[in-house]
């Protein structure tokens, strides 16, 4: 916790005076190429550029804790910038999430198949594949996915979240969770589709990560001494591996979930840009070119308290899983 | 609390410290001499790395790689900043000048020579990744050293402000650094790659030199009577260099993606008359569907090259890291 | 021919516009919509490249804004369509005191805001006031660009305003009274942020209520959700997380009613995104294709409509911290040393033309006898020598992380433009700077030595492309530095106050000559024309020069 609350005044303090520090800022981006000298400065003036820094800083964090954040001046102009996060963090939540399920869903069996059958032309298949997963830039992935089943083939949505002409109700700000809430199967059905390549494209690194993880934790597990005296008590086949291999092959791979929170965010930048998916990865890119300090400030420093936070509930989910800490914890 | 990230570079720096005694190598020796222990975990390490063909891929890649780059001016038939093709070039029709003699990839967007544009991009592209590694490597050490020898609040502060560094995402802080500068030149993608990983190093070399002083063999070697000299060149560096190797052949791949990743964010250096692939490949996102092999050339470059460091790094990871070496 | 015609008469409009020629242009308009064809109803999904910066024209300066709000508002005098010339809108026609001080109004009858609020004198003025008591962050050029760029200050007094006072005469007659008589007005008020919005509507949802704060603009409940004008479309919704803005068809619309029932912008930042979703079937056009695709769209069979240009690129020339620059040999060295047709040729798109002064021929004072600087690398090398600069060194400066219209690929151009130049022996230093991150801000502040920059037109007046550059001699050129600079700007205003039309014309001619050869403080490169797309079964968008287009006229046939 401590180092939550460290993170986020130390990234505040620099990602501030960072952003005042770049050349160019708001002002030539509202102005383009029709600013004027004159209109510059009354701009820069009316904005508040010209205090000094800390002044501005301190008027930021007056506002802050008043819940305002600013106000974006170039991903969506007049927008509170907290709003704007709060509104397209569930999209980069909702990708990530489908992102990590769907590597989880096939790395661990497959991370476990291939530990199982080692040597095999699974475990050599899934090894390699796994390299090449992570030395594929994401973006060319997501550019090859999209292009040949969505443009060549035509199975699924180029980009966007949500097809236009269906009138969808909001509840979460999860499309696909909202259709299904609501019952509008149709809306869900239609987010899902949306959802897909974005998630595989982004579920690249993570798969290739777990999946050795798994692997790799499963093949140290095969090898200790309770799973042989598991097997010398003539448990089933089927025991040992729930109770015994899997259980404790887990806790790698939470680390593992926690540890890829960070690159999925820096994935979903790339994917985002790639897949018109309005999240908090789009806005940052935008953001950037466009000089939208509001809009940075609080995106950056929530992604990095997301982070933490994350970290923390791995840290926690230990307990649940390794029977060690937790007695460690009960005794204590 | 440390975050996640940071438990894993630190595993990686305790595996310095496990040294070969932990370890039921095919020698099957645990009870080393102490004073060779470095030189054998080394030696060990190397023994399998040679004989694994994950490794050997890998390692022939690299070599390939690093030959074409040195020999790339001699092979090129062209300068690759002269617009040789160019009145073959035209927007309007969306023509970029096909193969042809003397030239037998064509050309690209602006009608420079493919073929040579490749094979320099080879040069250019060793450099990022190789500078980044060496900037970030640099920057690590001096943090870590730091925050190491000095201890106390030093140590503290400087790991504090590491573990900070560590909790935002790699790309977002590159993007920031690359945005930080007036100019966009290939040397500040250099620079915002490497700065991404010095905390990661920090930590690394940190930890690594923590636990191997701590290390029982260094321990024995000190209740011996060793010199503190001969310690540190016998015993803490041997120790500290494998994690530190395996981590820079992997941003060695990481740099080459990353540097990409920033061109594509159209962060990348302005200026392409010294070509680069990630650079290329990024310059190349508006042809993707009319000139593919705009794309696809640099692409499977970067592809086969990160792969590569990749292949290298891990299997020198799994060699000197026994519970993973299977 | 009757576009001819009515091109021509254009200019006799300022003087006293007759209501006869107005109804037959009306009338005009009307049969041409109507051969259009195509059944009414269904839905247009239309890919815009960027989110609307708010809803209240007012406060926009943006074409992102300005392509949902012109379909929801309309503006006293209009544009036909397809063209730059003005025609009747809200107001049937209008007229003037010969000093051009006082404007009256005639307008049209029946016309209801979306609320259900009549339209009259009385809304005009309201509106009027509205702009001309804009105080605090809304009277920032940030946020009234518009206004300030054609009517200067406001009600506090603190710089002089076009603007005196509006007076509604009878509901359907309105009086608006100039301080000086100025060419551009009226045709200044067919721009968008212009539009008549409904008074009540701008009071109930405090419109006004517009501030700055935390180096960002909060606009009003109004801007943001209830834009309500008198269009053929009416505002349905803004959905911000999946990037679509919901129109509806105006069932009251006082003219042509729209044919759609619903008109769906769909926000699609990325420009291969945007070419992907209507490959996919997914949005119906878009806008701004990337040159690159428009011959593979045509061949993939989609409808690429080029707009007739109105813009200008120019290499711009700083004489600041180049003190050779100051030397016009050494610019005329410059302009024979670019291949202007061979750029135009192999990096500008389809329909580009070279550019022989400031701004296109179809806006008024253009010259056809201006001095032309072909290409000539010889000379260029010979008229450097005469001025004693064989060893040229200049920055050649460029954009990153930008296209405009008027610059498609930046890197494409600079890469043309430093080969031009070193082939003439000039040595370039190239220097390139991100669009918002320092490159607009240095090159206005004359940091620079020779730039890319350029302009679109807002409307068909000379003074909206020559004034904007050297109406103040303190610019980004540093004309100031000229002994011609101060002149230069006095004869823009002179020609620009000057009431005769031929008299203007004739002064705009000289200009532009002497820009040509006496100053030549910039080269003119080129007009490019912006395109947008459409699949086969949409009919009757008509492409504007100004991209202003309206999509009542749109069908789209359903079905396929």
């Amino acid at each position: 916790m401590l180092q939550l609350a460290l993170v986020v005044v130390v990234l505040s303090v620099l990602i501030f005076g960072w952003l005042r520090m770049l050349p160019g800022g708001p002002v030539s981006a509202l102005l383009g190429d029709r600013g004027t000298a004159e209109s510059r400065a009354e701009l820069t003036e009316a904005l508040g550029l010209n205090d000094p820094i800390f002044v501005q800083y301190f008027a930021f964090l007056g506002r802050a804790i008043t819940g305002d954040f600013g106000t974006s001046t170039g991903v969506s102009p007049g927008k509170p910038a907290m709003e704007l996060f709060l509104e397209r963090f569930p999209a980069t939540l909702e990708l990530s999430i489908a992102a990590i399920l769907l590597a989880l869903i096939f790395a661990i069996p497959l991370g476990y198949l291939a530990a199982r059958r080692r040597g095999g032309w699974l475990d050599n298949a899934g090894v390699v594949g796994s390299m090449i997963g992570i030395s594929i830039p994401i973006f060319f992935l997501a550019f090859l996915l999209k292009y040949f089943l969505s443009i060549k083939l035509g199975w699924l949505p180029t980009g966007g979240r949500q097809s236009p002409d269906i009138d969808a109700t909001r509840i979460t700000g999860f499309f696909v969770l909202d259709g299904v809430l609501t019952r509008e199967w149709d809306a869900a059905w239609d987010a899902l589709r949306h959802l897909l390549l974005p998630a595989v494209a982004l579920a690249s690194i993570p798969f290739a990560v777990i999946f050795r993880i798994t692997r790799a934790s499963v093949l140290d597990v095969l090898d200790e001494d309770y799973v042989r005296t598991a097997r010398s008590k003539g448990l089933t086949r089927r025991i040992i591996r729930d109770r015994h291999i899997l259980r404790n092959a887990m806790l790698p791979v939470v680390t593992t979930v926690g540890l890829q929170t960070g690159a999925l965010l820096s994935g979903a930048v790339l994917t985002e840009t790639v897949f018109s998916w309005q999240g908090i990865g789009q806005a940052l890119a935008i953001g950037f070119e466009r000089k939208d300090f509001a809009v940075l400030q609080v995106v950056i420093i929530a992604a990095a308290m997301a982070y933490v936070l994350v970290n923390l509930i791995v840290d926690l989910s230990y307990a649940v899983i390794d029977p060690r800490i937790r007695s460690a914890q009960k005794v204590s | 609390m440390t975050s996640s990230r940071a438990a894993k570079i630190d595993r990686l720096a305790s595996v310095a410290a496990r040294g070969p005694e932990l370890e039921p190598g095919p020698e099957g020796s645990g009870s080393r001499n102490a004073t060779d222990a470095g030189v054998s975990l080394a030696a060990s390490a190397w023994r399998r790395l040679r004989r694994n063909p994950v490794f050997l891929v890998g390692a022939v890649v690299i070599g390939l790689f690093v030959l074409l780059a040195l020999l790339a001016p001699l092979i090129a038939p062209h300068d690759p900043a002269l617009r040789l093709l160019d009145d073959q070039v035209s927007r309007a029709r969306n023509e970029i000048p096909p193969p042809q003699d003397g030239h037998p990839l064509g050309g690209d967007q602006f009608g420079r020579d493919l073929f040579s544009r490749m094979l320099l991009g080879s040069q250019q592209t060793l450099l990022v990744a190789v500078l980044a590694t060496v900037i970030g490597l640099g920057g690590g050490l001096v943090l870590g050293t730091l925050a190491g020898a000095f201890g106390g609040w030093v140590d503290s502060l400087v790991m504090r402000i590491v573990d900070v560094l560590l909790s935002i995402p790699s790309l977002l802080l590159a993007v920031s650094i690359g945005a930080l500068f007036a100019d966009q030149t290939q040397f500040t993608v250099i620079l915002a790659v490497a700065i991404v990983q010095i905390p990661i190093f920090a930590r690394l070399l940190r930890g690594t030199m923590l636990s191997v002083r701590q290390s029982d063999h260094v321990l024995a070697a000190k209740a011996l009577g060793v010199k503190r000299g001969a310690i540190v060149f016998r015993h803490i560096l041997p120790n500290s260099l494998g994690p530190v190797i395996v981590q820079s052949t992997l941003v060695l791949a990481i740099a080459v993606l990353d540097a990409a990743a920033l061109s594509f964010l159209g962060l990348g250096a302005a200026d392409d008359a010294i070509p680069e692939w990630g650079q290329m490949l990024g310059n190349a996102q508006d042809y993707f569907d009319n000139q593919p092999h705009l794309a696809f050339l640099p692409a499977v470059c970067i592809i086969v090259v990160a792969l590569g460091f990749t292949l290298v790094g891990e299997s020198m990871r799994e060699a000197l890291d026994p519970r993973q070496r299977r | 021919m009757l576009q001819m015609r009515v091109a021509r008469s254009r200019r006799t409009a300022l003087i006293g516009l007759t209501a006869a020629l107005a109804v037959s242009l009306t009338a005009c308009a009307e049969s041409e919509r109507d051969s259009g064809g195509g059944q009414e109803g269904g839905t247009l999904v239309f890919g815009a490249p960027g989110a609307p910066s708010n809803f209240d024209p007012f406060y926009a300066s943006d074409g992102e804004t300005f392509r949902v709000t012109r379909q929801m508002f309309e503006t006293l005098v209009g544009i036909k369509p397809g063209t730059a010339e003005l025609e009747p809108e809200l107001a049937t026609d209008w007229e003037s005191t010969p000093d051009g001080k006082v404007w009256t109004f005639n307008l049209k009858e029946d016309v209801k805001f979306h609320d259900g609020t009549p339209f009259n004198a009385d809304a005009v003025c309201k509106n009027f006031e509205r702009m001309f008591n804009q105080t605090g962050a809304g009277a920032t050029a940030a946020l009234s660009y518009y206004w300030i760029e054609n009517f200067g200050g406001f009600a506090d007094g603190a710089k002089p305003s076009l603007f005196k006072g509006c007076t509604a005469e009878n509901p359907t007659t309105v009086k608006l009274e100039l301080t000086r008589f100025t060419a551009r007005f009226p045709t200044m008020l067919s721009q968008d942020s212009f539009s008549m919005q409904s008074p009540k509507a701008l009071d109930e949802y405090k419109a006004n209520d517009v501030k700055a704060e935390g180096s960002g603009f909060v606009f009003s409940e109004y801007a943001r959700q209830h834009p309500t004008g008198t269009g053929p479309f009416k505002f349905t919704s803004y959905d911000e997380g999946n990037g679509t803005i919901e129109l509806a068809r105006n069932d009251e619309y006082s003219g042509d009613k729209a044919k759609l029932n619903k008109l769906i912008f769909r926000v699609i930042e990325d420009e291969t995104a945007r070419k992907q979703a209507l490959e996919a079937g997914d949005i119906d056009g878009y806008d701004f294709p990337s040159p690159a695709d428009w011959a593979s769209l045509e061949d993939a069979g989609y409808n690429v409509q080029i707009r007739d240009p109105f813009n200008i690129l120019y290499l711009g020339i700083t004489q600041k911290n180049n003190e050779a620059l100051r030397d016009l040999k050494v610019r005329q060295a410059l302009a024979h040393a670019i291949d202007r047709q061979t750029l135009v040729d192999s990096v500008m798109p389809e329909n580009s033309e070279v550019a022989k002064e400031f701004y296109p021929s179809s806006v008024e004072g253009y010259a056809d006898d201006v001095q032309e600087y072909p290409y000539d690398p010889d000379k260029a090398k010979q008229l450097l020598r005469e001025a004693g600069h064989e060893n040229l060194t200049v920055e050649l400066w460029w954009p990153t992380q930008v296209t405009r219209p008027y610059m498609p690929n930046p890197q494409s151009i600079f890469g043309a433009l430093q080969e031009d130049l070193e082939a003439a022996g000039i040595t370039v230093k190239p220097i390139s700077k991100p669009w918002a991150g320092g490159y607009v801000d240095q090159v206005e502040v004359a940091d620079a030595q020779l730039f890319l920059l350029g302009w679109t037109g807002d409307y068909n007046s000379p003074y909206n492309f020559i004034g904007t550059f050297f109406g103040n001699a303190e610019n980004q050129f540093w004309t100031s530095g000229s002994p011609w600079g101060q002149e230069l700007a006095d004869s823009l205003a002179d020609a620009d106050t000057t009431v005769e039309e031929g008299e203007r014309d004739a002064k705009y001619q000289e200009i532009n000559r002497k820009l040509m050869s006496d100053y030549l403080p910039a080269i003119p490169l080129s007009h490019s024309p912006p395109a947008m797309v459409v699949s086969s079964d949409v009919q009757g968008l008509v492409p504007s020069p100004l991209t202003k287009e309206e999509f009542a006229s749109v069908t789209v046939s359903s079905g396929e």
